[in-house]
């Protein structure tokens, strides 16, 4: 009788997660398991994938400096829009978590208001800022402080706008959740104590609104080292991200296996970071944004 | 003969139409009842009846202006007639497409827009291509016999598609800042002409920069001897532009805001341009490239209506009026087909018929070139 009872909370867990451990392993586990079985075949002239078991996509994408430089291009715009969306976005997530304001709802929800656009949309409404004829040219024109329309788009710095625009939510919606954590008490006991508003915000509020920077960048780091729409929109010939890469070998070039094989090295990249930042400071900050 | 050949064979001259749907059901159901089973191939192959009489059939093509006059002048009238609906949808290009066709199931994806015989051949060579009745299109004879030669030669003398309109990816130049005398005068080196840097564009697809890099470099682009001059010449045409343009859409609006003065584009679209009142100039440079776009049925879908329906998109009205819609000449034989007034202006338009003026893909010579100049190409693009 005993030995049941214990058998029967040995195994009650397991029937608990089930239906979480399921739905994982038939959405995340075994697709990803065809994406590294994928990588390891070929792709033949006719297009066409030779089954087997082949290390020709694996030594060709970690051997190749090509893919390499691209990697590491990737990781530098991700990071560039990772830190101008820490520096940028602490202001209104201070802002909103600090106001006296009735309406902190009405604010909190202005910030959800981009997602209501699709992505694209708000990727291409750069195009009519920053054009030629676009709405900021227009205005420098009609200042006088420029005589002819500047070119301002298609490049890296655009790539990097458009993922600043993009992101920059996440990161409010993380530090603010951060900020409202805090107990108001700590910082008047270390203005109390003879700190002035500065001394304060950097003693107290900054190091304990840490975890959600931490995740708000985090966040944003993943996401745009995994994007491929905005380079192709707002970036010129050379500006390519890893995505665009597995973009190309699975659409352009037909060539999955390849194509398998990159997107699981960058899986690989961002995956360690997020072990990483689990290691130090875990996930359940992330998880807190979205409550 | 098992009976799952039988069946099959059944399901044919019934997808082809040489028996009606009532009779096939009623023979497939007795042949059920007295093997006494209703589900496994049986099941299938009602379902697969079904979908041979289907309620709609998908077609899949560019968007932008051409989806629009798909949509207006051929897919609404059709249903009117038939009853059978057209869902419509679009890619940005044939290797979009052929990774989405791929990876779905055999009829789920029917006919599509596809350009030029690369691609014709390219869907063949991965047996997604179906054969057609041709005598359910008596409308083919009224088309440029030099269109359909080549799709004979790549399906052995049958067709998995009918063409349907021809254009030339020329040289567009804003005349604001480049003189018609100009364009001709520098040709295809237009696009490399460092006075431009910065108001260049190009299509962002492996074929046609190798083929513009050829022209650029002197060389027949059917018959590239020097492959390295031809790279030098897209590194240089890549560090001169702007943007490298990834649909009909993009093309017509970096054209239009004026952020380039010059790119190579597709006539129609061009064309299209200079309707709206931009003063966009076109030139088909010495060697400048032609394509035919065919319709193409897949491998799998309901043959009788989609034969029905590209039947009734060669029926002269329709496919003059598709034509003028899209801005590109129609597949029609003018020789046969009385065209109109609008079709003899349009860019691209060759009365004589027979489309000797223009050059093609050689679908042979590119597809076996394809895998590995299509992956250069995405390195060179970035740099290298």
């Amino acid at each position: 009788m005993a030995a049941d009872i214990a058998s029967a909370q040995k195994r009650a867990p397991w029937i608990l997660l089930s239906p979480s451990l399921t739905t994982i392993g038939l959405l995340l586990v075994i697709p990803m398991m065809f994406i590294v079985v994928y990588s390891f075949w070929l792709r033949t002239a006719t297009g066409a994938d030779q089954v087997g078991f082949y290390l020709d996509n694996w030594q060709e994408v970690l051997s190749d400096v090509f893919y390499r430089d691209i990697l590491f291009q990737t990781l530098k715009i991700a990071l560039y829009t990772t830190i101008i969306c820490a520096f940028v976005g602490y202001i209104p997530a201070y802002f909103v978590a600090n106001t006296k304001m009735r309406s902190k709802t009405l604010l909190l929800l202005m910030l959800m208001l981009p997602f209501w656009i699709s992505y694209i949309i708000r990727t291409m409404s750069w195009i009519n800022i920053l054009g030629t004829s676009g709405a900021l040219n227009g205005l420098l024109l009609w200042a006088g402080i420029i005589d002819s329309p500047l070119n301002m788009l298609y490049n890296q710095t655009t790539v990097v706008l458009g993922l600043v625009h993009y992101l920059l939510p996440f990161m409010i919606l993380n530090v603010y959740v951060s900020l409202e954590g805090i107990d108001k008490n700590l910082t008047e006991a270390a203005e109390s104590l003879g700190c002035n508003g500065f001394q304060a915000f950097r003693e107290v509020t900054l190091p304990l609104s840490f975890p959600g920077l931490a995740a708000g960048s985090l966040l944003c780091f993943v996401l745009a080292a995994g994007t491929y729409i905005t380079p192709l929109i707002l970036g010129g010939p050379r500006d390519a991200m890893f995505a665009n890469l597995v973009y190309e070998a699975i659409i352009t070039q037909l060539n999955w296996p390849l194509g398998s094989a990159l997107s699981l090295v960058l899986l690989a990249f961002l995956g360690g970071l997020v072990v990483i930042y689990t290691r130090y400071l875990g996930v359940d900050q992330i998880a807190k944004s979205f409550r | 003969m098992d009976d799952t050949k039988r069946y099959e064979r059944l399901l044919t001259r019934f997808k082809n139409g040489e028996i009606s749907r009532r009779t096939f059901l009623t023979v497939l159901g007795a042949a059920g009842a007295t093997a006494g089973i209703m589900g496994g191939p049986m099941g299938m192959l009602v379902n697969s009846a079904k979908a041979a009489t289907p309620e709609q059939v998908r077609f899949d093509g560019w968007g932008g202006v051409v989806s629009e006059a798909f949509e207006k002048y051929a897919f609404a009238p059709y249903t009117q007639k038939t009853g059978i609906k057209v869902v419509s949808g679009t890619f940005g290009g044939a290797d979009e497409y052929l990774a989405r066709v791929k990876s779905s199931q055999p009829g789920e994806f029917n006919l599509a827009h596809l350009s030029g015989v690369f691609d014709y051949a390219r869907y063949h060579n991965m047996e997604l291509s179906s054969e057609l009745n041709e005598d359910n299109i008596p409308n083919l004879k009224t088309v440029i016999p030099n269109l359909i030669t080549p799709l004979r030669k790549i399906s052995n003398g049958k067709l998995s598609a009918v063409p349907y309109d021809y254009g030339t990816t020329g040289i567009a130049y804003n005349r604001k800042h480049i003189s018609d005398d100009e364009a001709k005068a520098k040709g295809a080196k237009l696009m490399v002409d460092d006075a431009y840097k910065g108001k260049i564009g190009g299509w962002a697809e492996w074929k046609t920069r190798i083929w513009y890099g050829a022209l650029q470099s002197d060389q027949n682009p059917n018959d590239i001897q020097d492959i390295e001059a031809v790279w030098d010449m897209i590194r240089k045409h890549r560090d001169l532009a702007l943007k490298y343009w990834t649909s009909g859409a993009e093309l017509m609006s970096l054209l239009a805001e004026e952020e380039i003065y010059v790119t190579e584009g597709w006539s129609g679209r061009i064309r299209a341009l200079q309707d709206q009142g931009h003063d966009i100039g076109y030139y088909d440079p010495k060697g400048g490239l032609g394509w035919q776009e065919c319709i193409f049925v897949l491998k799998g879908s309901p043959m009788a209506a989609c034969e029905e329906l590209l039947n009734f998109m060669l029926e002269p009205d329709v496919a003059i009026a598709v034509a003028e819609g899209q801005s590109y000449p129609p597949a029609l034989d003018p020789k046969k087909v009385e065209l109109g007034k609008v079709i003899p202006t349009l860019p691209a338009f060759d009365p004589s018929g027979t489309l000797d003026g223009l050059s093609f893909f050689d679908p042979a010579y590119w597809n076996k070139n394809e895998a590995d100049w299509s992956k250069k190409f995405s390195r060179v693009q970035r740099g290298y």
